[in-house]
């Protein structure tokens, strides 16, 4: 499940291959979408032949894009991740999102060169990270990690690196991070969202004065 | 389903993330993870602090809430959320957990109104006498300050009114950063009133002059009371007097008490309805009971207060409010809700499937029993 961009919802066997992979674009609408998309993704999921049988091939883990991303629509596709998961008793896998896109474009068409994901990180800022190749275990390699540069700098800072402009995020893929991640044994992100910015909220002075 | 289904409320529309477990009537947990003390330092509730912390306390709330019920979430009948009234971001965690929850164990979800889940909260009340309709509530918080009429919990609840500036708790938290007190202002402006005199200082009362009264009879004001108050003590530092923290404390709870009540027993006399609930975090304050419970008993006025634990916001009263709806045959909602920070009292649940309540053969609320 990603919501760091549009809503994502993906499902992959345990082959890896994407039984299902379905999104809502924009940005509005992540609590509205999450819950019917989360439906249509279970309904490729194999189920059982009857009501009363147990589940041939039940869900294993629940794969969460941790951003970065806007944080109001970031966080309901977490919360609805860890909810999942803890409905099916399975352990929920931390994905930075920006590893999921890295995968698709490695996937897509393998750049020999390192290249940049670039998202809208709102207030004329995009959060940008590096990545060359895959590592060992098959996953994205940031060569520098995730960081939010102000749009007016990007040209200046990124030079003449490959940049990839990112406006939607896989569910199918978070999930394949997830499950090279797992078999593993690695943790890719801790269990806070990327939020890469402190909370706006000020700390008040003295009182104000209040004239006459 | 049943007239006492099994439920898990969720309520995260300000800063306290509650999970509520109830069957039927019946409380089985009330847990609440508050993140009030983050906000301490900004003085008030910062919306994207707030928001932070349900994300992080959702998942370890729930599993307090299924261990001290003692239940599983396999045997929940429902899955119940607040879609508003709320912050919006914060509500949105709720939704997005409630949805993940309810799709993932396959169970009926109930998006619901965060108001009359206030005053379904009086429900779980063990031992007291079921509540009266029709009555009057009146529901104060650091969010909202609204006086209701209560026909009937799930279907018919009219807004009489409601703060047109400032929720009552709020006034309390900003009076308080006048007098120099912490976050929250509701128990600090009480310990400060300690010894003070009531009626030292006449604070206006907001939207109480015959001319508001037309328009707004039963609408609240706070903010001329805060700047009245600011103004008093700048004028007295002015002329170098000791500012009296005491009274100014007093007087300016006194204010706030009196619009209150006599707002709400006002609604009471107009509309013939001798019965007045109270609910919100507010209602701790011990002086707003007390002149509440005296003034109503003088107009013979009975005043029904839930234990505190009910009366701040929590996820006992959303379950409690899911369970009325579905043992009177209501539908689940669709998955397709979200939140709405300016949910009207009148929608007291969100996003009915009305789909399926027409193809069902028989009323649900006819197989009750
Ligand atoms: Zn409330």
């Amino acid at each position: 499940m990603d919501t760091s961009l549009g809503s994502a919802v993906g499902l992959i066997g345990r082959d890896g291959r994407t039984l299902a992979d379905v999104s809502q674009t924009g940005r509005l609408g992540h609590a509205e979408a999450i819950g019917s998309l989360l439906e249509q993704v279970l309904a490729a999921a194999p189920s059982p032949e009857s009501d009363d049988e147990p589940d041939p091939d039940p869900l294993t883990h629940v794969a969460a894009g941790m951003g970065p991303g806007p944080f109001t629509g970031l966080r309901i596709g977490i919360a609805a991740a860890r909810a999942f998961a803890l409905g099916r008793g399975v352990p929920v896998i931390a994905v930075p999102s920006h590893h999921a896109a890295a995968l698709e474009v490695i996937e897509t068409d393998a750049p020999a060169e390192p290249f940049a994901i670039l998202t809208d990180a709102r207030r004329r800022e995009t959060a940008v990270t590096v990545y060359e190749g895959i590592d060992v275990d098959g996953i994205p390699h940031a060569v520098v990690d995730t960081v939010l540069v102000p749009q007016a700098d990007v040209d200046r800072k990124l030079g003449a690196l490959r940049r990839i402009e990112v406006t939607a995020i896989s569910g199918a893929a978070v999930a394949r991070i997830a499950r090279r991640a797992v078999a593993a044994g690695r943790t890719l992100t801790g269990s806070e969202p990327l939020y890469l910015r402190p909370p706006d909220a000020r700390v008040p002075s003295a009182p104000k004065k209040v004239g006459p | 389903m049943t007239d006492q289904p099994l439920v898990l409320g969720i309520e995260t529309s300000c800063d306290e993330t509650g999970i509520g477990i109830v069957r039927g009537r019946t409380l089985l947990s009330n847990t609440i993870a508050s993140s009030m003390d983050e906000h301490a330092r900004y003085g008030g509730v910062v919306p994207e602090v707030a928001a932070r912390a349900h994300l992080e306390e959702m998942q370890p709330a729930i599993e307090r809430a299924l261990a001290e019920a003692q239940v599983r979430l396999e045997d929940l009948d429902a899955v119940a959320v607040t879609s508003g009234p709320g912050l919006a971001g914060a509500l949105m965690v709720g939704i997005g957990a409630a949805k993940g929850l309810a799709v993932s164990l396959g169970k009926p979800l109930y998006a619901v109104n965060h108001l009359v889940g206030h005053i379904a909260a009086d429900i779980l009340t063990p031992d007291s006498v079921p509540l009266e309709y029709p009555t009057i509530a009146l529901l104060v918080s650091g969010g909202h300050t609204s006086l209701l009429h209560v026909r009937d919990l799930t279907t018919d609840v009219e807004l009489l009114g409601e703060t047109v500036d400032d929720a009552a708790g709020e006034a309390f938290d900003k009076v308080a950063r006048i007098l120099g007190l912490p976050y929250p202002g509701g128990p600090e402006i009480d310990r400060a009133a300690v010894g003070g005199d009531p009626a030292a200082i006449r604070f206006p009362r907001g939207l109480s002059r015959a001319s508001d009264l037309e328009k707004h009879r039963y609408d609240f004001s706070f903010s001329g009371l805060k700047t009245a108050v600011a103004r008093w003590i700048e004028r007295e530092q002015a002329a170098g007097s000791e500012i009296p923290v005491a009274d100014v404390a007093a007087s300016f709870r006194e204010a706030v008490v009196d619009v209150l009540v006599t707002k709400a027993l006002a609604a009471c006399a107009d509309r013939g309805v001798p019965r007045l609930l109270l609910g919100g975090g507010v209602i701790a304050n011990r002086r707003l009971r007390e002149v509440a419970l005296a003034r109503a008993a003088e107009v013979g006025a009975t005043v029904r207060i839930p234990p505190l634990s009910l009366c701040t916001d929590n996820g006992a009263m959303i379950a409690g409010l899911a369970a009325e709806l579905i043992a009177s045959g209501r539908q689940p909602s669709t998955l397709a809700f979200g939140a709405d920070s300016t949910l009207p009292v009148t929608e007291i649940q969100v996003a009915e499937d009305r789909a399926s309540a027409e193809d069902a053969p028989v009323r649900a609320g006819l197989e009750v029993g």
